[in-house]
């Protein structure tokens, strides 16, 4: 079954995404804090108007207040400056006094009543046939007598100038915002351009130049970690290719080797008629031969299994010290022929795992200690447990193995003493078996040696893989 | 003892047949599972050995057609892929035993044998003798030439197995298994070793020897005054 996978967004496009959020939020907020003050400071200019309208009413009242016409009269010339001013005057007894043209106030406005100062708060705002009017109802006492005066302004004119604000307000802030998001993108593509240049530097690198390494000056701060995960990924890289490219000398000629044999002998073998012995002699060389290539291709094809992880563990549980007394009993003549003495040191441990790979992994380990303990020496093998591993540790009397051969010593065909006896070691990939199959099952091997002793730890989990 | 090898490699079926008929067994070859198939189901055999990777009619048919028409012939078969899986199936089909290619003939000979002697019927045997050589499993008492040896207890499996097959090769990996249960290409170096010390025991001070080296295959016991050592 195939998941389908959508690519992440694209860099540019998220930190485009985040300041086109960013901006449009705080322009929104600037067109907002900028209208509403410059509606605020027209409020006030209109205040400022109703007060002055309706003081020059009262001015007006109180001067003519004797005579009803020439109240009329003067009240209609009081205001003749202002332009789209609107007011009217009632007196106690609700009679209008005067109208000015046009004047028209909706009950709302007049019912409010007892307002004697004109304020930001006490403003009201109506519409009657589209025309917006802002306007006050003020109650004044002249001369002992009562007046209501109702005074509004006509604010199609702000209306108007608002508009027009608001649209050249938000067409500047369009830009801006524009000319912002332009910016923060040249910023990303030039921001990015470092990572084109790691990438070119990537792409030079091929299987003949895996020495290549990236420079980490020339990288800015934020790269710094991928250029170093990088370089260490190569430096693997290096090491696994160096290593795989050994591991094929070495095969060729570990075959070589071998097949020479045989050719070399059988031509000499059929170089001339020989007895019936000779050619016995001659087959039975050969089939040393084939044994041991056959034997190597095994070791080899078990080897790379295991590298795929296509070996499967038939996993049981195994009592450590029944299994150590069992190989003991194998190893009983080899290792009195020797003069070395197997001795172990445990309680009952057991752990999950395949018992055949693990028999294999062991003996391989005692044969090897056997082999280089010293004359007299003594082979022990130490079980121990705690919570979470069981570990097995195999340690010989015998030389020091030199640190240089230590590291690499699971190495496939590697050998500590490359002139030593091809027989007596095989083929040098008995400790490469034996550190796989502790892999393949979740443990970890490690090697010590000083001038005293060599030993071999292998670390076991106790709920094993597989 | 009548053996049929299915066995579709030319060279493999050349060499099984050529070997199987000099160690004494009548030998029929089918080089394709279709004769393999006619031959197993018409004729009667007392072991087949099959290879499982055969182009037409594949191992496990063959062996399937046997066992459901109730032949119990044993079958010994070969495998290719040393893949514990195919171990399994062809077990499972109900096949006696297996080798992984490529074995070494000694052992397929080996193997045929002790499949053929399973079949017939176990005597338990009290005593085993050959030559002066003579030991007594219950009592696990070894004498030769009326001398009492004391073996330690491998010392005397190892040598009841020589002695059970006398006559026969037995190569080291059987060794190793059967005496130690060592199921995998073990050092070969310590079975060497733990022959030396038997045969320092059982041959050293008498005459003739019993336990002969055949090189490049592995050991056996034999009363033969000939044979290379």
């Amino acid at each position: 079954m195939r998941i389908k996978r959508t690519r992440p967004l694209s860099l540019s496009l998220r930190v485009m995404l985040f300041v086109m959020l960013a901006i449009g939020l705080s322009l929104l907020l600037i067109s907002r804090l900028v209208l509403s003050t410059v509606e605020r400071h027209f409020v006030e200019q209109d205040v400022d108007e109703l007060r002055v309208m309706i003081a020059a009413i009262e001015h007006t009242i109180a001067q003519n207040n004797k005579d009803l016409t020439d109240l009329h009269l003067s009240l209609s010339s009081a205001i003749s400056g202002h332009h789209g001013v609107f007011y009217e005057v009632e007196d106690e007894s609700g009679g209008v006094l005067f109208s000015s043209e046009g004047a028209s106030f909706p009950s709302v406005v007049s019912g409010v009543g007892q307002l004697t100062e004109v304020d930001v708060s006490n403003l009201k705002l109506w519409t009657i046939d589209d025309r917006t009017y802002r306007g006050v109802v003020i109650s004044t006492s002249i001369a002992g007598r009562q007046y209501q005066i109702s005074s509004a302004l006509d604010m199609e004119f702000h209306r108007n100038f608002l508009d027009a604000f608001e649209k050249s307000l938000w067409l500047i802030l369009l830009g801006a915002g524009g000319i912002t998001l332009l910016a923060t993108w040249l910023g990303v593509y030039q921001g990015l351009r470092p990572l084109r240049g790691v990438s070119q530097s990537v792409r030079t690198i091929q299987t003949n130049k895996l020495d290549t390494r990236l420079d980490l000056a020339t990288v800015p701060v934020e790269l710094q970690d991928l250029v170093i995960s990088f370089n260490q990924m190569i430096e693997q890289l290096e090491a696994g290719f160096i290593k795989l490219s050994h591991f094929s000398d070495d095969i060729a000629h570990e075959i070589r080797t071998p097949l020479t044999n045989m050719i070399t002998q059988t031509q000499v073998g059929l170089s001339r008629k020989r007895g019936e012995s000779d050619y016995r002699e001659l087959l039975y060389s050969v089939l040393e031969e084939q044994e041991r290539l056959n034997k190597m291709v095994n070791d080899m094809l078990w080897l790379a299994k295991s590298e795929h992880g296509l070996i499967k563990l038939n996993n049981t549980l195994v009592d450590l010290q029944d299994e150590f007394e069992s190989l003991f009993d194998f190893f009983d003549a080899f290792a009195d022929e020797r003069h070395v003495s197997l001795t172990i040191n445990s309680n009952k441990i057991k752990v999950q795992c395949d018992k055949d790979l693990l028999k294999r992994a062991l003996t391989n380990l005692l044969s090897n200690a056997i082999y280089h303990s010293a004359k007299d020496g003594v082979v022990k093998v130490n079980l121990s447990e705690n919570q979470h591993l069981v570990e097995i540790t195999i340690e010989n009397t015998g030389p020091a193995i030199e640190p240089v051969h230590l590291t690499r010593i699971f190495d496939r065909f590697y050998r500590v003493d490359p002139s030593r006896q091809r027989n007596l070691e095989g083929v040098g990939l008995g400790l490469a078996i034996v550190k796989s199959v502790i892999q393949a099952h979740g443990g970890q091997i490690a090697v010590l040696s000083n001038a005293n002793i060599t030993r071999f730890t292998v670390q076991l989990p106790r709920a094993s893989l597989g | 003892m009548r053996l049929l090898v299915v066995e579709d490699e030319t060279k493999t079926g050349d060499y099984l047949r050529q070997g199987l008929t000099e160690a004494g067994f009548q030998v029929a070859l089918a080089r394709n599972g279709l004769d393999g198939h006619h031959l197993a189901m018409t004729e009667s055999f007392d072991l087949i050995i099959l290879d499982v990777m055969l182009p037409d009619v594949d191992g496990w048919r063959i062996l399937k057609s046997l066992r459901d028409a109730k032949h119990s012939t044993p079958v010994l078969f070969l495998t290719a892929r040393d893949s514990v899986d195919d171990r399994v199936k062809g077990l499972e089909l109900g096949a006696d035993d297996y080798l992984i290619k490529p074995f070494a003939f000694v052992e397929v000979l080996a193997r045929v044998r002790s499949l053929l002697r399973r079949t017939q019927t176990l005597v338990t045997q009290e005593e085993l003798k050959v030559a002066d050589l003579e030991i007594n499993l219950l009592k696990r008492r070894v004498v030769r030439a009326g001398k009492r040896i004391n073996l330690s207890h491998k010392e005397f499996c190892l040598l009841e197995l020589l002695m059970r097959h006398q006559g026969e090769v037995l190569p080291r990996s059987i060794i190793a298994s059967q005496v130690w249960d060592m199921n995998f290409d073990s050092d070969t170096n310590v079975i060497d070793v733990a022959i030396r010390r038997l045969r320092s025991k059982i041959d050293d001070e008498f005459e003739p020897k019993l336990i002969h080296t055949v090189r490049g295959m592995g050991y056996k016991l034999e009363l033969e005054q000939n044979f290379e050592d």
